[in-house]
């Protein structure tokens, strides 16, 4: 059963296989485990970027392309349930049409970037990509009378999936039940199935020839498979699975703008992810999307907390000074990358 | 030579490349038949390999034509060429190196097979392509070597699963460039014998790239020469090895050991 959910992708090591129970848990049981608005923001947040950063996966470490466009399909799914929301008025309809609109626009970019840039040397495509996106990243800071420009969209959703629905009367383990509560299980349980369907493609026969297309190109051609369809395949179930992710995520914030979903630093941190975690596993993405909000989210307090910790000692408070967790964030990654060049799931592999 | 061209599987027609000022292949015209085993020899350099390339598309040509059993190929990708009946195994070895043996081999026949696009099955459960793969490993006896990687195989283990991925394609035309080159003395039978096997089946068009002259005189049933890219010489082996242009110019002194 187990084996089949994961499309007989199994661990493989049992220390995986543990954190990956754990991540699994404490986002099931995130509003009981971690009470808290912040808290379950982070846990909405990680859910969000594990679907993200898998969906990127795909492309970079299954197909071995490398696109910089992956933010502008998140935020076409997030734009796609902004602008159905702000359009149409709170409704599930709005939610449902915003993010099936979103899916679509990605589908079609993709297939049109991937067919007509898939053919050139893969520097050329990442240089494409990245053009397309900065264009889309402009159009949409420009179009303000649609898209609200640089200060985005505030929409509304249901009010079944906002904390002022109550569902009842009495707390559940220290929490109250309220749509807030639906709403992050809308977004685990969406996340969850965009991971398993991905981990289903990857270990498909498909996914087989995506990896024998990243190893040797010029071989797979001649064993007969159709290279640039399949990248262009590859591309496109990458990009829808982006933007429906994209879409959870506006579910989630109730806002959209240029700077929360189509920024090239959000670019950045999903590669970053991918590469932590670990490049061509599926689970790489889930560990790294999950170490690395939890860093951003958490760095900064931990370092404060050090930093009065080590009040007493020259120098040190200077450096552990909670303004200067980027430094040490960029730290961590130097050092991550160095001594786990496969990732942390390559290593825990024992490749 | 019109019978020649009636049961041609295989055919090129004036068909040459030139890059930049240099003529590799120049107007090559030949046919190959069912059945029939061509050996192509001739000096290094001589446009062999880039022959190949032509045929099976991983260089376009710049003037003549390719016709896979009396159809227009030249246009055509590697892929499609593949998927009419072209298949080639490479000079130099050419896998998948961070996949298993028996990956290799599989996905060659997933391809063949017309699955490559199946997203929603695990890949483990089509129990059909692994068999098949096996199959074939076993006919090349590296069946104790499925699970290996490929970047971990000796060379001539690799040479021989080039051979084996070719041999899973099963096309109508085989194209083997040097099969036996860095095998050693127990591995190159083997192979051989496989050709041999496929030349019996007389259903399959073998065009053969070697050296050895002995290989090429137990096997070949015709011999072509090429020369500076030109076609020098074509007919039955006794005959091309017998005449002295081929003597003194190509074959030197590894033909007077035959």
């Amino acid at each position: 059963m187990l084996k089949r959910i994961l499309s007989g992708d199994m661990p493989q090591s049992r220390a995986l296989g543990l954190i990956l129970l754990a991540i699994l848990i404490g986002l099931a049981f995130a509003p009981f485990l971690f009470p808290g608005t912040r808290s379950l923001d982070t846990a909405a947040r990680i859910c969000v970027f594990v679907a993200l950063a898998a969906s990127y996966d795909l492309l970079l470490g299954y197909a071995g392309i490398v696109s910089f466009a992956h933010t502008m399909f998140f935020g076409l799914g997030a734009y796609g349930v902004a602008l159905a929301s702000d359009g149409m008025g709170r409704s599930f309809g709005a939610l449902a049409a915003g993010s099936l609109a979103g899916a679509l626009a990605a589908a079609a970019l993709a297939l049109l970037v991937g067919l007509f840039s898939l053919r050139v040397r893969a520097i050329f495509f990442a240089m494409i990509t990245l053009a397309v996106a900065s264009a889309v990243a402009v159009l949409f800071s420009q179009l303000s009378g649609i898209t609200g420009g640089e200060d985005g969209l505030n929409y509304r959703i249901p009010r079944a999936l906002t904390a002022a629905a109550r569902y009842a009367e009495e707390p559940f383990l220290g929490m109250r039940l309220t749509g807030k509560v639906l709403n992050y299980y809308l977004v685990f349980f969406g996340a969850l199935i965009l991971f398993l369907a991905l981990l289903r493609v990857v270990n498909s026969p498909f996914g087989r020839v995506l990896q024998a297309i990243r190893e040797n190109e010029f071989r797979a051609e001649a064993i007969g498979c159709r290279v640039v369809w399949h990248r262009t395949a590859a591309t496109v179930i990458s990009a829808v699975s982006a933007a429906l992710a994209g879409s959870l995520y506006a579910i989630w914030l109730r806002y959209v703008g240029p700077d929360t979903v189509l920024s090239f630093e959000i670019m950045v941190d999903i590669l970053l992810m991918v590469v932590i975690g670990g490049m061509g596993t599926m689970y790489g993405a889930a560990v790294g999307a999950a170490l690395f909000v939890l860093a951003q989210n958490y760095l900064q307090a931990l370092m404060g907390a050090a930093a009065e910790a080590a009040a007493g000692v020259p120098g040190l408070p200077l450096i552990l000074d909670p303004d200067r967790w980027l430094l040490w964030l960029g730290a961590l990654f130097i050092l991550s990358v160095y001594f786990f060049p496969t990732g942390v799931v390559g290593r825990l592999r024992g490749r | 030579m019109d019978e020649r061209m009636t049961d041609a599987v295989l055919a090129t027609e004036e068909l040459t490349v030139r890059f930049g000022g240099h003529v590799a292949v120049d107007r090559v015209t030949c046919r190959f038949r069912a059945g029939e085993l061509t050996a192509i020899v001739g000096p290094n350099g001589a446009g062999k390999t880039t022959y190949f390339n032509l045929i099976s598309g991983q260089i376009p040509a710049t003037g003549g034509r390719v016709l896979l059993g009396g159809r227009d190929v030249t246009r055509l990708s590697v892929a499609a060429r593949t998927r009419l009946g072209v298949g080639r195994a490479f000079q130099l070895t050419n896998l998948f190196p961070d996949l298993s043996v028996l990956e290799n081999v599989r996905l060659v026949i997933q391809s063949r097979r017309g699955r490559d696009f199946d997203m929603w099955s695990m890949a483990a459960a089509h129990a059909d392509l692994a068999e098949a793969a096996e199959a074939v490993l076993e006919r090349v006896r590296m069946t104790d070597l499925a699970g290996r990687k490929v970047a971990a195989l000796s060379h001539g283990d690799q040479r021989k699963l080039e051979v084996a991925m070719l041999i899973a394609l099963d096309p109508k035309v085989y194209m083997f460039d040097e099969p036996t080159a860095g095998m050693s003395v127990d591995e190159a039978p083997v192979v051989l014998e496989l050709i041999a096997a496929l030349k019996a089946q007389t259903d399959r068009t073998i065009l053969l790239v070697e050296h050895k002259m002995d290989v090429i005189a137990r096997l070949a049933d015709r011999i072509i020469v090429l020369h500076n890219g030109a076609l020098a010489a074509d007919g039955p082996p006794r005959e091309v090895i017998a005449s002295d242009v081929v003597q003194e110019a190509y074959m030197g002194k590894a033909l007077e050991d035959v």
